[in-house]
């Protein structure tokens, strides 16, 4: 029925089961709404926050999406900026459709999820309004927005490239000449996203009253930031390359060269193997060198449930196991291994925004507190997967009709 | 602002003092001290020894209105200059009309000396009449926190005015430190030599909150204990 809106000489499943898919989508999407409209008809009573935990379960979602959504900019900032001196990173072109457009719902997801964070929604534009500029935060805030903008006009001419909207002679043009303009954008996109992603990562360590989190570091940049733009280049192209070959596992197609993957997993195994020695550096300073200063032991910061385990986990078992897999030739032959590797290092990032957020928190500080624990409500999951649900639904419909991965048709012709 | 601990009974007349004057609104139940207000908190410390050697002192925690030199822990991270620390007068503002309800101040606090606005503030009909009109009440969703009574301040310097004296110089008492029945709460300016405070903290006992931490508390505390002082700065 809607074959006329689908890209050319590419099949796609028929419209009733595309259609049940998008009903689970927009059901998901629907119970998320009705959280978040309680939670601006209720207040945030309604979530686990409290006092004590400032910060949770939104806050840590919005981190984290945004550290998977840095693929749009690493993966524009290497093919529009890089490849005229590496040939090697044209290949990203068979991706970057799919890394701009993964790029733009994380991003548009975690502002509609940050709107329910805020205690007074209505004045969330007191933020561009009444800028405190030795905040973070405001940093963050005006590089989020940019850069959303900026993903917009970079999906726009994706859009255009639709069958039937391509037809249209005006649209094609305004689409073609977007696309030829691309590189700006890519570039101003790399630019905001340097920041805003080091700022997310200053926002924890230049809390200087936090033992937990705080950091010393490079003018008025603590260690964080710069490991929060690494940890974020590093995991951003790795979770691309999972929704590709999720997209390629749901379809049963190919949907892009194996290349593609093996180039992904070298720059993946690459930054994370920087990254990790820094963070490893970073975490033996602070434990045995910064911490003790403030009057805190290693031990004082890791407690059930948030043991020592977290710090296992998101350091060895997410950092320094996929480094070795992806860095070794051999390990990056195997597509268990590189999706697995892919898959820890997201888990890592994840790890990493929670711990930097919530573990911070229930880290007690003066003398009497006590060790807390953070428990999320209902109201605060359904809004987070409702935000992954509408990822979901904007992939899903732009595979549909939009021509994402050039060598599409190639790779899948039936002979 | 000096405390001294050797005087404080724990009565806790400076926290419903403080309830009173600032209009610091509350619940029918208030067991969720997570989600409860509190600007002058009292907390409970002891030496963690056993019986025949067991001892415990109160401590009650207001704003510490952070000196730190570039900042207080607090100030700086607000995206929206919400809070703000009035370099004349030393006392960290919080000014809640424009506050956006972040709460990144309250996770930069060490001191738990914010609290955020669950719910729509209310009183019951009866004690509508008893609010201060002198301060604004706090509308839900924004962060609140003690102020030295600033109101307090700002009549004393309008009746210096008026009295043709230099307001600079104007004195006042917070609510918390005038009910304390102990007089264990001093209040004065710090910066004055001649003022009783700036002579107490000079007292041996004297000693800061996590002073660790160089937020450099602008209230200090007196105890002739040990075991106090030094679990307020974290055993050091
Ligand atoms: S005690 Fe907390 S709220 Fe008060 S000035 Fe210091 S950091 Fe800010």
């Amino acid at each position: 029925m809607d074959k006329a809106l689908i890209p050319e000489g590419v099949r796609r499943c028929s419209l009733p089961a595309f259609g049940i898919w998008i009903l689970v989508l927009a059901a998901l999407i629907g119970w998320g709404v009705y959280a978040g409209v309680v939670v601006l008809i209720q207040a945030l009573n309604v979530t686990g926050l409290n006092n004590h935990f400032g910060f949770g379960l939104y806050i840590t979602a919005d981190l984290a999406i945004i550290a998977l959504g840095a693929g749009a900019f690493f993966s524009g900032f290497l093919y529009y900026g890089l490849s005229r001196f590496f040939p090697a990173l044209r290949e990203l072109h068979k991706i970057i459709n799919l890394a701009v457009i993964v790029g733009f719902v994380c991003y548009t997801g975690a502002l509609a999820v940050l709107l329910l964070e805020i205690g007074q929604p209505l004045r969330g534009w007191f933020g561009y309004w009444h800028a405190n500029v030795h905040s973070m935060l405001t940093e963050v805030i005006f590089c989020i927005t940019c850069y959303a903008i900026v993903l917009v006009i970079e999906y726009v001419p994706i859009v255009l490239k639709n069958r039937k909207l391509d037809a249209i002679h005006p649209v094609r043009i305004f689409g073609h000449t977007l696309h030829d303009m691309m590189a700006i954008f890519a570039l101003t996109g790399t630019f905001l996203s340097f920041f805003h992603q080091g700022s997310l990562g200053g926002v924890a360590g230049v809390l200087f009253a936090r033992p937990f989190a705080y950091r010393t570091g490079f003018f008025v940049w603590p260690w964080t930031f710069f490991l929060f733009i690494l940890s974020a280049i590093a995991s951003g192209p790795a979770f691309t390359a999972l929704v590709c070959r999720s997209m390629e596992i749901v379809t049963r197609k190919k949907l892009v060269d194996r290349s593609v993957y093996e180039l992904i997993s070298k720059i993946v195994g690459t930054l994370l193997s920087i990254y990790i020695l820094l963070k490893i550096a970073d975490t033996v300073y602070w434990a045995f060198f910064l911490s003790p200063e403030l009057g805190f032991k290693l031990g004082d910061y890791y407690r059930a449930p948030y043991g020592m385990w977290l710090l296992f986990t998101e350091i060895i078992l997410c950092g320094v196991l996929p480094a070795i897999l992806l860095t070794a030739s051999r390990g990056r032959q195997n597509h268990f291994i590189v999706f697995s590797s892919f898959l820890l290092v997201c888990i890592g990032v994840i790890i990493n925004r929670f711990v930097m957020t919530v573990q911070t928190l229930a880290t007690p500080v003066m003398p009497f507190d006590k060790w807390e624990v953070y428990v999320p409500t209902i109201y605060e999951w359904a809004p987070i997967i409702a935000m992954l649900a509408y990822c979901a639904l904007i992939l899903s419909l732009s595979y549909r009709y939009l021509p994402l991965f050039p060598r599409e048709k190639e790779l899948n012709t039936i002979s | 602002m000096v405390i001294d601990l050797d005087k404080c009974s724990g009565c806790m007349a400076c926290s419903v003092a403080c309830q009173a004057e600032n209009n610091i609104s509350f619940r029918p139940d208030e067991t969720n001290k997570l989600r409860s207000i509190t600007w002058m908190e009292v907390f409970y410390l002891q030496n963690g020894k056993d019986y025949g050697e067991y001892q415990y002192t109160y401590l009650p925690r207001p704003c510490m209105h952070c000196d730190a030199p570039h900042h207080a822990p607090c100030t700086f991270v607000c995206p929206v200059n919400a809070t703000t620390r009035n370099e004349e007068n030393g006392i960290v503002e919080h000014i809640y009309p424009r506050c956006i309800g972040c709460r990144y101040c309250i996770v930069a606090c060490p001191y738990h000396a914010r609290d955020f606005n669950w719910w729509d503030p209310s009183w019951p009909k009866s004690m509508e009449s008893m609010l201060n009109p002198e301060v604004s009440t706090r509308m839900r969703g924004v962060v609140e926190k003690c102020t030295f009574c600033h109101h307090r301040l700002l009549n004393a310097r309008a009746k210096a005015y008026l009295e043709e004296t230099d307001p600079d110089k104007a004195t006042y008492l917070p609510a918390c430190a005038e009910a304390c029945p102990t007089k264990a709460i001093s209040f004065g300016n710090l910066n004055d030599p001649e003022s009783e405070v700036a002579a107490l903290i000079k007292d041996p006992r004297a000693f800061r909150l996590l002073s660790k931490l160089h937020t450099e508390p602008k209230v200090y505390y007196l105890s002739k204990h040990d075991w106090v002082r030094k679990q307020a700065d974290k055993g050091f």
